[in-house]
């Protein structure tokens, strides 16, 4: 019998309060948490607007040991852990460890202590040769990030497959989708899945800058991102974590497990285009979305909601709104479709997962998150983005897509518990 | 500097650019399209950062999207480096 | 349905090329040398296996050297040497049919470290646009994506070195699923002043001052491994799909795989390497007795040379089975090295010989190994591939001799008459 994947925790970090609950609440009310960059002096960058989380580690229950050896990625990750499994009603000893994984999305790894402790070893820049008298305890788990896994693997005691899936921004969708596979061919029961990313740090923040990714709306940045409007100019660079308990259904349903969603459909391609640019015909976005809902078993009707990747480039939206049309047909025109970063701004390889839990969490309340900052509609663009409130609405089926540097597109399609074919 | 040549420029972009070998940078190619030349909007990025590291002269984030020729490009930086001196 | 490696291409310390690098690993030449990538006289490591007389310039586009790091050129090169190998042309497959599953360890690190200079000596406007993708974990399976049209799925794992054979199970999942051909493989590179930092605090690196003897994994003298550099990047297809279109190699069959997680150390819970391996035979439908050789991991490390040992002692019986680690002649190439004994064990099934674990000259004997130290000439019909990453991961994979194409069934014939009638 095939096996099934249920959602029956969740835990999420995101910009504003941390907790899934803070979560829902922002999304849904349409309020942004983007804001000017506290976590360094932005004067000399070109964007300097950013979507900061207010976590305290301290607060959110780690330990000295942890807030010393963890990087703030790692931090997030921890953190949602503990509330995904605690959400999901598993405590310690119930988990079967050598039948509990971890697939854990990141971009870009440990990268705000990998650039600090560069600052240190060389001097602020001075030395080529950096010095290795000041090379810190656990510079090695930031070289190498598969540590963000190994954090959450202890935090659940899995001791069956763990990896990082590390895929740029689509990271945290395909996570997540990596981790349905594991449960899917039955190397696993329980997985923890998810993404996290902390990359509020100067080396982050002028890679944007230099590839003019990134909105410029200084003045305005609680106003900054603008998906599918007419003024938007780039993404704003956000942070956070989602990860989610991903249990085979049946197994979730001997232990009377609440099953939020099922996921029924996962697919990736590549541009193989370029590193950065997109056609604007979305033909590889269209034809993930096309493959996910054939696993799915769904008629393009059946998608009640489409979680866009919504960055607010000129690029991103033009490609994915062709995406939409070419793989759902007249029935683009007809679906609400938002993106949830332009209130959260775009945490790069976490937010895919981010979305997922807003999907799972859309079907449970019936409720269309909307896209905030969409006041002048881009002629360009013509489908219905939702545009500053939410909406109620029954939701069965919904689709979440992800894009990313690489050229790869990504698409998941998500189901309200006992509808699924 | 006082004037920014075509051989600056070739220069620079084979310096952060590189140099397509099926089209290569060696004829005369004030009037080639960057984009005949093998270059995309982001190794334009790159050479007018450079560009304003070694000459001192920015060119505006929307300019570098309007620029397609060596000619517009070395047109726009002399331009600027009159006003300068 | 099967999966078989079809095309291999090897960029070593050792050796430029798979035939190089193999006749040099089988005559024990080793590729480590003393470090000349930088000065690194002022640090306590100073040994490393480089790739040697590698210019990207003779082998990748002119536009694509100043975008890439070295990690990535090397990576480049040898996927266009593994589609050549296997003779395959992207022109002969269907849009979305062919794939990119590789590894990451550390991104690209050197290209990193200069622009983090720039940053940090001279201010954000001087970073490079390129440092966007150059050093992000996704970015050898983006490039090689781009570079040879491959538009199916993608996956990037980052477990440190046992990604290397979590990217190759990767690739067997989807030519599983619906794509017949999947590069795959992992490139790791990082040997720059700062990524030589980043590793010195892991303890597990070798201070010792003879090239010669400083990395000699499971000898009594053991005193840690050395870093290095390259990989192998492989081409896996369906063999179904392989023999159709006349690929002219068929190495080897991915026959099993497993990955597990060590328990965190505070549990006392035991390790699972043992179980790794188990794992793998029973996914590949073996017995410990049908396996020829075994490569180890050989961390050099003597705590983790005798985890290894034990674990293998625990399946195979003390002395049961010739292990051998040839990355004692390249240093630890991390997920690239995973790839890379893959690539020798394929070869070793090819050509009936196993090479040595050269410069060791007899194993420490409380180990109880039948560690190869000179080429031993032996038929090889199923080699177990041993890959631990660090922070407590462990895979193990099992590649095969392909079993000779089975004889074309009479029923097609008969149906294909049927409807001639």
């Amino acid at each position: 019998m095939k096996r099934r994947v249920a959602i029956t925790g969740i835990g999420v970090v995101a910009p504003g309060e941390p907790g899934a609950k803070a979560f829902w609440e922002r999304i849904t009310s349409g309020s942004t948490a983007t804001r000017p960059i506290s976590f360094f002096d932005p004067a000399p960058y070109r964007s300097r607007v950013a979507a900061e989380c207010d976590f305290d580690p301290v607060r959110e229950g780690l330990s000295a040991q942890e807030v010393r050896r963890l990087d703030r990625a790692a931090q997030f990750a921890v953190v949602c852990a503990r509330e995904a499994l605690a959400d999901a009603g598993l405590h310690d000893g119930d988990l079967a460890p050598e039948r509990t994984g971890v697939s854990l999305g990141s971009a870009v790894g440990c990268t705000i202590k990998l650039e600090w402790e560069y600052a240190v070893v060389s001097d602020a820049g001075r030395l080529w040769e950096v010095d290795p008298a000041y090379a810190v305890p656990h510079l090695y788990d930031y070289f190498t990030p598969g540590s963000l896994a190994a954090e959450v693997a202890w935090v659940a005691g899995a001791e069956g497959p763990v990896t990082v899936v590390s895929a740029g921004c689509t990271s945290g969708l395909d996570a997540v989708g990596h981790g349905c596979e594991l449960i899917g061919e039955g190397t696993a029961d329980v997985v923890l899945a998810g993404g996290t990313d902390a990359p509020i740090s100067p080396i982050t923040v002028a890679c944007f800058d230099a590839i003019m990714a990134t909105s410029n709306h200084n003045d305005d940045p609680e106003h900054a991102m603008r998906p599918f409007d007419r003024t938007r100019n780039g993404f704003v660079l956000g942070e956070g974590a989602a990860v989610l308990v991903l249990e085979e259904l049946e197994h979730a349903r001997r232990r009377g497990a609440r099953v939020l969603a099922e996921i029924t459909g996962f697919a990736n391609r590549s541009n193989a285009y370029h590193m950065t640019g997109l056609r604007s015909d979305g033909k590889e976005m269209a034809e993930a979305i096309r493959a996910a809902l054939d696993r799915a078993r769904l008629a393009p009707e059946e998608v009640g909601y489409v979680n866009a990747h919504g960055t607010g480039t000129k690029q991103n939206d033009r490609h994915e709104t062709a995406a939409f049309k070419a793989a759902l047909g007249a029935h683009a025109y007809d679906v609400p479709v938002s993106s949830i970063k332009s209130m959260l701004g775009h945490s790069l390889g976490a937010i895919g997962s981010i979305e997922i839990a807003a999907c799972a969490l859309a079907i449970e309340h019936g409720v269309v998150p909307p896209t905030a900052n969409l006041r002048e509609p881009d002629p360009e663009l013509d489908l219905d983005y939702v545009p500053l409130t939410a909406r109620e609405k029954r939701l069965d089926a919904v689709l979440t897509v992800g894009s990313g540097f690489g050229g790869f597109q990504s698409a998941m399609v998500l189901q309200r518990p006992g509808t699924a074919a | 500097m006082s004037e920014f040549t075509i051989d600056d420029l070739k220069r620079i972009l084979r310096a952060c650019a590189g140099e397509d070998e099926a089209v290569g940078l060696d004829g005369d190619i004030l009037d080639s399209g960057f984009e005949e030349l093998g270059y995309d909007s982001l190794a334009l990025l790159e050479t007018a950062s450079r560009i304003e590291h070694e000459v001192g002269v920015a060119v505006l984030d929307e300019e570098i999207g309007e620029v397609t020729t060596p000619r517009q490009l070395l047109d726009l930086v002399n331009g600027r480096l009159v006003q300068k001196v | 349905m099967s999966a078989v490696v079809t095309g291999i291409g090897v960029l070593a310390p050792n050796g430029l090329g798979t035939e190089e690098f193999w006749s040099r690993t089988l005559d024990g030449v080793s590729g480590i040398g003393p470090i000349t990538r930088f000065d690194a006289s002022r640090y306590p490591v100073r040994f490393a296996g480089e790739v040697p007389g590698f210019t990207a310039r003779d082998h990748l586009p002119g536009r694509l050297v100043p975008q890439t790091d070295r990690m990535t050129q090397l990576a480049l090169t040898a996927a266009d040497w593994a589609l050549l190998d296997a003779a395959a042309d992207p022109g002969d497959f269907g849009e979305y049919d062919m794939g990119v599953a590789t590894a990451a360890s550390a991104g690209g690190f050197e290209f990193g470290q200069k622009e983090l200079q720039n940053l940090w000596r001279l201010g954000p406007r001087h970073v490079s646009a390129y440092q966007s993708f150059a050093w992000f974990y996704a970015v050898n399976a983006g490039q090689i994506s781009i570079r040879n049209g491959l538009r199916g799925p993608m996956n990037i794992n980052v477990a440190e070195q046992a990604g290397g054979l979590d990217a190759v199970a990767q690739a067997r999942r989807m030519v599983r699923g619906d794509t017949p051909l999947v590069v795959t493989g992992a490139v790791d590179a990082s040997l720059c002043p700062w990524g030589l930092v980043a590793q010195l605090p892991n303890g597990r690196l070798s201070t010792g001052d003879d090239p010669r003897t400083a990395y000699q994994p499971f000898a009594a003298g053991a005193r840690g491994h050395l870093p290095g550099e390259g990989g192998a990047i492989l081409v896996v297809e369906d063999a179904e799909s392989a023999r159709r279109r006349g690929a002219p190699h068929l190495y080897g069959e991915v026959a099993g795989y497993c990955s597990t997680f060590d328990p965190a150390p505070r549990t006392g819970r035991p390790p699972r390497l043992a179980a790794a391996l188990r794992g793998a035979l029973a996914d590949a439908g073996i017995d410990a007795v049908d396996v020829d050789v075994v490569y180890a991991d050989g961390a050099g490390v003597p705590e983790l040379d005798l985890a290894e040992a034990e674990a293998i002692a625990e399946v195979f019986g003390r002395n049961g089975v010739p292990v051998t680690a040839p990355k004692s002649m390249t240093g630890r190439l991390n997920a690239g090295g995973a790839a890379l004994d893959l690539a020798a064990a394929l070869l070793s099934i090819r050509d009936g010989v196993i090479p040595p674990t050269a410069g060791v000259t007899g194993p420490d004997e409380r180990y109880g190994l039948d560690l190869v130290t000179g080429a031993r000439h032996v038929r090889v019909g199923a080699a177990l591939i041993i890959a631990r990453g660090y922070g407590g991961f462990n895979a193990a994979m099992v590649v095969r001799r392909c079993p000779p194409a089975a004889p074309r069934p009479a029923r097609a014939a008969a149906v294909i008459q049927g409807e001639g009638t």
